[in-house]
């Protein structure tokens, strides 16, 4: 049994940014994440999008943190290396009744202090997306949206923190949660663990957890969003973030762009039947298709090369932020639905106040270590710069990844850091996302990561137990 | 930056063919680059038999096809071949850059013959309603998994797609001991040569769908059974037509896509469907003295064909570097 100051549950964005945030004090902090690594669930598939907080009533904490969060995200980015894009978004009116909706948009946002604001006529429109519908009117112009990796973003956070002293244990689902005696007593898959202090940070298992708790007054219900990444080559289909405008659930079919270039098309928006389903659907990507092209006709079927659908953690409509009264010590982080990402760092600091109003005395550290090296990638390189570096460590240029152009040396480095399943290292380096989603190199990843983990090859998993790649290997009989 | 008369990307049964053939013609300074430890390509992982029949009136498996091209280029001094050799950037002056353990090197070549192979086309790339969870393989990757790193990939499978690869991986399934429940086809035929119907499927009484598609993969971790459902003309799925197949591994095998990224690079058009360059005649680019043979111009249904339009890349850049040098 260890005993800490402070214990985060979740290794999403939302307990990443407390941890970082938190480990600027001298306090024992320690993590606990469920699944085999970070960022494993609601933080690795979404948009991306580092919203300008344009979406979002001006009374609403979202919206105040998201507004908070778009600010503080570029100095993080800057800091941990995570590479940040500011795009600017543009919210595509369709007729007069829309255009009138979007000066009230523009009105709702300048209240939140979103800065930069303008309405572009149709003209301007042309100009800036050509490929644009021509039904478009007008658009409102937010200049402060941008992209990020959210999966690279989540490991540099936790990469950071532990730097820092923090201690993250994957693999450590929360079981019960004891609250006698002033401190808390975390019952997990690896053992207890004990804190005066906890943040329930679970994502879409946030009521689950606040009722181990004794806390019942919020249900979380996942809402499915399926998002279809179509292929580099349609790069430069659009220039900004193309909204259409929202109605009352979500923000609507997107056309956007991943951190690594490629446009995606999405999210939709169904309520799912459980927190665990994945799948996406024939509809989903009818839905999809149907609203991406409502603002670039041009998008087709045969561009969609991957897709993926994520679960949004509703409980309600707002975020839910707050120290619980009834169980002293406890600050509960929940309903982190869109934009919860953008909002992470911003949220970190307001975790970080109902932390101080329990009683937690934040002492500052002398010597807090607020970066991270940049990890150098092979194929964005100069030339001379790739030369330097495979001369440097000739593992460089032994290509794993075709497609990627991700080297041995960089895999390697991936289960270094923290990486043990096959996932891990995709989010990582990319190694298995390109044009052939792993067809050429997963024997050889396979082999590296057993080889780094020391695990029989039929130990290597896709994302943890249970998912396995292979059965059964010839070697072992 | 090196220069050379001709460079040959890709030392599989194509680029072999063609180095021999340029050779013949009277090239006499022909790198030829293997991003693998060994020249053969994908020939290497094809340990059934049927390779050669029309071009050494015999059947050899894919290692001894690609062996009897091997040794012949080894033997021959005037073609140098760099293994574990990756290309990687390609200019429309044919400079080619590619990386080398502890090495970035660049060549400027005279004459260049892309032989780069395809790839499978992915479950990514035909959206697979459903769940992503571990035990869906291209065909290609499993035939790997199980003939070169000795793993059997699963022990129920179903296969998707029937063109000659997941014909030749139900049989290799069963042969490893696992069970194929099934190949599903959404044609009314069969991809694949009939051969390879008759030997892969009929001998081991393995259910052919055709017509059919899979409407859904189930599963969160692992692949637990997939969701088959028949399909009209026009190949909408038949309401009330599904039925469920019980497996932990879904192998995908629904065509093959030339590799042709570098040639792109360069500024040579491809055609937007098959990833084909955009050509005049056999093996030729819009690039003056820049080829493409095998499998990365069109895919082709047996090797021994590879080899035999390979050999005239050969010729092709022979003649060009001839011309080009009585040119000057
Ligand atoms: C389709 C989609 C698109 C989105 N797009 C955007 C966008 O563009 N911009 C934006 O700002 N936001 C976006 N969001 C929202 C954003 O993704 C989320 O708000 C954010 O990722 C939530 O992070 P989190 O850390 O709160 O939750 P999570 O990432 O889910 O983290 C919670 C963690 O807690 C762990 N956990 C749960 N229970 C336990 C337990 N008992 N014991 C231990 N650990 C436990 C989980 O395994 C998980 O890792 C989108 C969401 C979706 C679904």
């Amino acid at each position: 049994m260890k005993a800490y100051d402070v214990i985060i549950i979740g290794a999403g964005v939302t307990g990443a940014a407390i941890a970082r945030e938190l480990s600027r004090y001298k306090l024992r902090i320690a993590v606990l994440e469920k699944e085999e690594e970070y960022a494993f669930g609601v933080s690795k598939s979404n948009s991306g999008i580092i919203h300008p907080g344009t979406q979002n009533s001006h009374c609403s904490l979202k919206g105040r943190l998201c507004v908070q969060g778009n600010r503080l995200v570029r100095k993080i980015a800057r800091e941990l290396g995570v590479d940040f894009k500011q795009t600017g978004e543009l919210i595509v009116a369709f007729n007069g009744e829309e255009t009138g909706r979007l000066r009230e948009l523009k009105r709702e946002a300048e209240m939140l202090g979103v800065p930069g604001l303008r309405i572009l006529n149709k003209r301007r429109l042309v100009e800036k997306e050509p490929n644009l519908s021509p039904e478009a009117v007008a658009a409102l112009y937010a200049p402060t949206a941008g992209i990020i990796s959210p999966y690279r973003l989540v490991y540099d956070l936790c990469e950071n923190a532990l730097k820092n002293g923090v201690e993250i244990h994957t693999g450590c689902a929360v079981k019960a949660v004891g609250t006698a005696g002033g401190e808390f007593s975390v019952l997990t898959a690896k053992g207890e663990f004990r804190s005066r202090f906890l943040v329930n940070a679970a994502g879409l298992f946030a009521d689950d957890v606040a009722a181990m708790c004794g806390i019942n007054d919020f249900r979380i219900t996942p809402r499915k969003g399926e998002e279809f990444i179509l292929d580099k080559k349609l790069e430069n289909i659009s220039r900004h973030l193309l909204f259409p405008l929202p109605n009352k659930i979500s923000k609507g079919v997107l056309v956007i762009k991943t951190a690594d270039g490629n446009p995606m098309i999405g999210p939709t928006a169904q309520d799912a039947a459980d927190k665990e389903d994945l799948g996406t659907s024939d509809a989903g990507l009818k839905e999809a298709l149907d609203g991406a092209r409502r603002l670039v006709p041009s998008i087709d079927e045969k561009d969609i090369i991957a897709y993926f659908a994520g679960l949004r953690p509703a409980a309600g409509d707002d975020f839910i932020i707050r120290r619980e009264e009834k169980v002293p010590g406890l600050v509960t982080v929940a309903g982190i639905q869109s934009p919860g990402l953008t909002a992470a760092p911003a949220a970190a600091l307001m975790v970080r106040g109902l932390l101080r109003d329990c009683g937690l005395v934040l002492k500052k550290k002398l010597f807090f270590r607020p970066r991270q090296s940049e990890i150098p990638h092979l194929f964005s390189l100069t030339f001379k710069a790739a030369e330097r570096l495979v001369k440097k460590d000739p593992s460089y240029g032994d290509i794993v990844c075709r497609c990627e152009m991700v080297s041995a040396k960089e895999v390697r480095d991936a289960v270094k850091r923290g990486a043990c399943t096959m996932d891990g290292i995709k989010f990582r380096t990319r190694a298995q996302a390109g044009r052939c989603h792993g067809s050429f190199c997963t024997a050889r990843i396979m082999r590296i990561l057993a080889q780094e983990r020391k695990l029989p090859l039929t130990g290597v998993s896709k994302r943890g137990k249970g998912s396995e790649l292979v059965k059964k290997d010839r070697a072992d009989v | 930056m090196s220069e050379r008369e001709l460079v040959i990307v890709g030392g599989g049964p194509a680029g072999m063919a063609a180095a021999l053939s340029a050779y013949e013609h009277g090239v006499r300074d022909i790198l030829l680059l293997e991003r693998d430890q060994y020249l053969g390509g994908i020939l290497n992982q094809c340990i059934h038999a049927g390779f050669g029949l029309n071009y050494f009136k015999e059947s050899l498996t894919g290692p001894e096809y690609a062996l009897r091209f091997a040794r012949r280029i080894t033997d021959i001094k005037g073609i140098d071949v760099s293994l574990k050799s990756f290309a990687v950037r390609l200019t429309p002056d044919k400079t080619l850059t590619y990386l080398k353990p502890g090495r970035v090197e660049k060549v400027k070549a005279k004459a260049l013959i892309m032989a780069t192979g395809c790839r499978e086309k992915t479950r990514e790339m035909v959206h697979i309603a459903g769940t992503r969870p571990a035990g869906i393989f291209s065909a290609g990757l499993a035939q790997k998994l199980i003939n070169i790193e000795g793993l059997l990939p699963g022990k129920e499978a179903v296969i998707l797609g029937s063109g000659d690869i997941g014909l030749i991986m139900a049989r290799r399934f069963i042969l490893e001991g696992a069970r194929v429940k099934g190949v599903v086809e959404i044609r009314e035929q069969s991809r694949g040569l009939t051969r390879n119907v008759v030997q892969c499927l009929d001998d081991f009484d393995i259910p052919l769908y055709l017509r059919h598609k899979i409407s859904r993969v189930r599963g969160r971790d692992r692949v637990e059974a997939v969701d088959v459902a028949r399909v009209d003309d026009r190949i909408e799925q038949v309401p009330g037509s599904e039925f469920t197949l019980e497996c932990d591994t879904l192998l995908v095998s629904v065509g093959l896509i030339p590799e042709n990224e570098l040639i792109e690079m360069a500024g040579v058009p491809l055609d937007k469907k098959t990833n084909s360059p955009l050509s005049e005649g056999l093996n030729e680019t819009s690039i003056p003295g820049l080829f493409v043979c095998g499998n990365a111009f069109k895919v082709y249904d047996l090797a021994d064909s590879v080899s035999t339009d390979s050999l005239e890349a050969g010729r092709m850049a022979a003649v060009y570097l001839r011309q080009k040098g009585e040119g000057r």
